[in-house]
């Protein structure tokens, strides 16, 4: 079967985000986790691009508009996580992730 | 052979694809990034004379490819390239001298356990310098710039090991860069009032009739000419990036990065770069700003030549030549001759690649020693580097006839002669004429004759054959380049082919020969028949004129002004930003922070007696509740992460069999 | 026109996977701000060219920035930028779930008709994206500064040294 060029981004965007998830879970260090989980928001947005490029009737800037909005909130997100890693540091004076468990029940 | 214009993106490519192969190589692989590096120069110089052959079939017209970047708004961001004869000649001069340079490195750099980046970043120059002069675009032109300022700041402080080279980085990438916010300025206000960037576009370029006409009817502020003002802008890039005055303090310090490098960017290609955009925008200047550009390149070639004068390392000595020549160049444009400014700066390239590389062979030779003052007599050991700096020298200072900077000098100072507006700057030129003779006169003398006065120039010897070999081959061009151009005004034609052409006045050339000849027989009065016995004796000229020598020394002490003003003036701001800051704003938002306080107080009040009751009863069971729960929270980030990616794929396979069935 | 984005995909792609198995925390981000490029370029590619500079000037930019500092404010030693192997065991898992997740990603993809017929690139000039933004998505373009602000400020105050009881932490 051959692939329509909107089937090859989602499938980029699959791959991009498995690669960040596969690094979220395994690395112990917080701020690759961080930027794991960011990946996988970037894939996410791929989607956007993708099917707005490819949908019958592109309604004006949809995709985009999404985009910039993900873009925005992923930055507010990225800032208050890496706060958080060096607030991590400040505690435990090293930010593996699995030692951040002072919370649990 | 030829190169249509369409594929002449080829010639920056070529050295960018080497920059690349030399960041991947591993750290031990030299051989492979120097052989990179050399055989995208030689491809790259083959393609050149192939682009030259193009250029000159129709010497008259602008061979343009313009592309679509992006769209903008309403509006379509257009780049391109540009072939036209002055594109093509400096395509095969940087890209000869060019490769020449990275030869000459393979030798000079051999023990730097660096070398690798070192060529890395010099195909990466190369390749932006390209860029530069194909661009057919002011915006592809400026974003070149900015690169070639990125490889000269990587290269000055390529032994960023040295504070002094890490400081001498800092230095040429923040001076260029206060040249540059001209540039742009000029840019963004050429696009705004033309609503182009493309030099020649069938008729729609800035650079053609229709625009620059447009340009010179408008008038901004004091009667003068929008174009005007889009000029000087543009000017003061080409001020800070060819080491003009005021901003010429950044090229004397870059002398810290290693010796290929003082000779490919500060002496053939990067300073040329400012030059070479004048003469690009030269349709565009108006009188009046040609009448600016003018006395800026004229106080440039006698200061440089002045601080020349006294200075006693080798390589600072041929920086402020550097300056000095330069300034000639701007000269030349602004008396209106971009051709002899061209045509200069392709013979300086030559001439001046030579002299360095020179003193590289001898630093190299004398162990890194760079003080003329400790030199003295290379002649013997090193032949062949004298032979050929002695050429190089005298194409500098202008011995007549057999020597291409004669011609071309001569041609500048003809056209400073014959401008209507002042003689001042012809004056100055030739004052310089005679200061330039004199000092490398006197460097020739400290360095190859006499007797060796210290332990390293004792032992040197020759330097190996990949660098004598490029000293060579530029010696034989700097006499060879004579021969092409000046005495049938071909290039003159070729270049400009709507000027008349004039032949040189021979009572000017007589002039100048005589005060050539002057330069140098003081020069050699005063260092030559007496040499110096020991690095440590006195100067004789300083001896004379002690005063004068010092402040030429210390380079007319222009770190110390700008130190005293400027960066007096931004530590000024900076303390009253900080006043502000700490009390106006401080205060407004303790002001707040107060009235917040008070709202608190009463809210407080309010909330412990009413309320707290009825919801202590609550939170207590809801507690019992989270301690239950609780347990499931292990703490472990992971294991959450996991559990949703695992919970997700349980609930698209419930999903997708579900919708089967 | 399907060649650039194979390249573009697969150079993101692999530019990602190494960034997640390096050692070095400065070359993992380094690498990952190259796939945020490389996304870039995707967007270029679909035409949406101003989603292509939001990604630049926020991720390749700004963010980047950020996660630099945070590298470098958190390390105490060279040594401390090399990071210790990880537990076999949770690397297991992780390949365990996002093979999982892949494969029904993968999946999903294949098993949908998505057969649409081949268009022109929509456009999506900066005019129109303009009064899109201050028009039909205006109250949530507020919403999304709110956020951005309450972000920011919530970040100084995780960040900041605490002013009490906090001293012998802050050093």
């Amino acid at each position: 079967m051959s692939l329509s060029p909107l089937q090859l981004c989602l499938l980029f965007s699959s791959a991009l985000f498995c690669v960040g998830l596969v690094g979220a879970l395994s690395r112990s260090n917080t701020i690759l986790v961080l930027l794991g989980v960011e990946l996988m928001l970037n894939a996410a947005n791929l989607n956007f691009i993708a099917f707005w490029r490819f949908s019958p009737s592109p309604s004006p800037a949809t995709g985009v508009m999404f985009v910039i909005f993900s873009i925005a909130v992923a930055a507010a997100e990225a800032a208050v996580g890496l706060a958080l890693v060096i607030a991590i540091y400040r505690h435990q004076k090293n930010i593996r992730l699995q030692e951040a468990n002072r919370l649990k029940g | 052979m030829s190169l249509p214009v369409q594929y002449v993106w080829l010639i920056p490519l070529l050295p960018l694809l080497a920059a690349g192969i030399g960041a991947v190589t591993p750290r031990g692989g030299v051989k492979i990034a120097s052989a990179a590096a050399i055989g995208a120069m030689v491809l790259g110089f083959f393609l050149s004379c192939g682009a030259l052959a193009t250029a000159l079939a129709h010497p008259a017209a602008h061979a343009t490819a313009n592309f679509a970047w992006f769209d903008l708004g309403a509006g379509t961001l257009r780049l391109g390239w540009v072939l036209d004869p002055i594109a093509a000649f400096m395509l095969v001069m940087v890209t000869f001298v060019g490769a020449l340079i990275f030869i000459f490195s393979t030798g000079y750099m051999h023990e730097d356990e660096r070398a690798k980046q070192f060529f890395c970043f010099l195909s990466l120059f190369a390749s932006a310098m390209l860029g530069v002069v194909i661009a057919n675009s002011l915006l592809l032109l400026f974003i070149c710039w900015e690169l070639v300022g990125l490889a000269s700041y990587l290269l000055i402080g390529f032994w960023f090991h040295k504070p002094e080279a890490a400081a001498a980085a800092k230095k040429a990438f923040i001076t260029t860069r206060i040249g540059d916010l001209g540039l742009l300025l000029g840019m963004l206000w050429l696009y705004d009032s033309t609503g182009s960037l493309l030099f020649y576009d069938g008729g729609h370029g800035v650079l053609e009739p229709t625009a620059v006409a447009n340009l010179n009817a408008q008038l901004v502020f004091g009667g003068l000419a929008l174009s005007t003002v889009i000029g000087l802008l543009i000017f003061c890039g080409a001020v800070g990036k060819s080491g003009q005055f005021p901003l010429h303090v950044w090229l004397p310090d870059a002398m810290e990065g290693p010796t290929p490098v003082s000779a490919l960017i500060h002496a053939a290609t990067m300073v040329a770069a400012g030059v070479f955009l004048m003469a690009r925008v030269y349709p565009l200047l108006t009188p009046d700003a040609l009448k600016v550009i003018a006395f800026t390149g004229a106080i440039t070639a006698l200061m440089g030549a002045l601080i020349a004068v006294a200075q006693n390392d080798i390589k600072r000595i041929l920086a402020f030549s550097t300056v000095s020549q330069l300034g000639y160049m701007m000269l030349a444009i602004g008396v209106g001759s971009w051709v002899a400014a061209i045509f200069h700066l392709l013979t300086h390239a030559f001439f001046k690649a030579l002299l360095f590389l020179g003193a590289g062979s001898v630093i190299h030779a004398a162990h890194h020693e760079q003080d003329i003052r400790s030199l003295g007599g290379l002649r013997g050991p090193m032949k062949v580097t004298f032979a050929t700096f002695a050429i190089g020298m005298m194409a500098l200072a202008g011995v007549p006839f057999l020597f291409s900077g004669f011609w071309s000098k001569e041609a500048i100072l003809h056209a400073a002669h014959g401008w209507e507006v002042s003689h001042l700057p012809f004056y100055m030129g030739l004052t310089a004429v005679v200061l330039t003779a004199f000092y490398m006169t006197r460097l020739m003398a400290e360095t190859f004759f006499g007797k060796a006065r210290t332990h390293a120039s004792e032992h040197a010897h020759e330097s190996p054959a990949s660098m004598t070999i490029p000293l060579v081959i530029l010696a034989v061009c700097a006499v060879a380049l004579s021969l092409l151009a000046w005495p049938s005004p071909w290039l003159q034609h070729i270049l400009d082919p709507k000027a008349h052409a004039e032949g040189g006045g021979a009572g000017l050339m007589v002039l100048s020969i005589v005060l050539v000849a002057i330069g140098i027989g003081s020069g050699w009065a005063i260092y030559g028949r007496t040499t110096r016995e020991k690095a440590t004796s006195a100067d004789p000229l300083a001896a004379r004129v002690p005063g004068v020598i010092a402040f030429l020394g210390a380079r007319m002490k222009f770190d110390e002004l700008y130190a005293a003003t400027v960066f007096q003036l931004n530590a000024a701001l900076a303390t009253a930003a900080d006043l502000l800051d700490r009390y106006v704003w401080d205060a407004a938002v303790r002001l707040l922070a107060q009235i917040g306080i008070f709202a608190g107080l009463v809210n407080r009040e309010t909330d412990e007696d009413g309320l707290n009751g009825g919801f202590d009863a609550t939170s207590e069971s809801l507690r019992d509740t989270g301690k239950a729960y609780s347990r499931a929270q292990t703490g472990d980030a992971h294991g959450y992460l996991r559990t949703v990616a695992i919970g997700f794929v349980l609930l698209v396979l419930i999903v997708m069999l579900g919708g089967r069935r | 026109m399907i060649l650039p984005l194979v390249i573009i995909a697969l150079l993101t792609i692999a530019v990602a996977a190494i960034a997640m198995t390096l050692r070095n925390l400065i070359h993992s981000a380094l690498l990952l701000i190259g796939s945020w490029a490389g996304i870039a370029a995707f967007y270029f590619w679909a035409g949406a060219e101003f989603a292509a500079f939001a990604q630049v000037l926020v991720y390749v930019g700004a963010v980047s920035m950020v996660v630099l500092f945070a590298v470098l404010l958190t390390r105490r030693s060279r040594a401390d930028l090399e990071v210790a192997p990880d537990a076999i065991g949770r690397g297991l898992g992780a390949m365990l779930a996002g093979g999982a997740v892949l494969g029904v990603l993968f999946g999903a993809v294949f098993a949908t008709r998505l057969d649409v017929a081949p268009t022109a690139a929509p456009t999506a000039s900066v005019r129109a994206i303009g009064q899109q933004l201050m028009g039909a998505h205006a109250a949530s373009l507020l919403v999304v500064g709110v956020i951005l602000t309450v972000a920011l400020l919530g970040a100084v105050v995780i960040a900041s040294t605490d002013r009490e009881g906090g001293k012998e932490d802050a050093r």
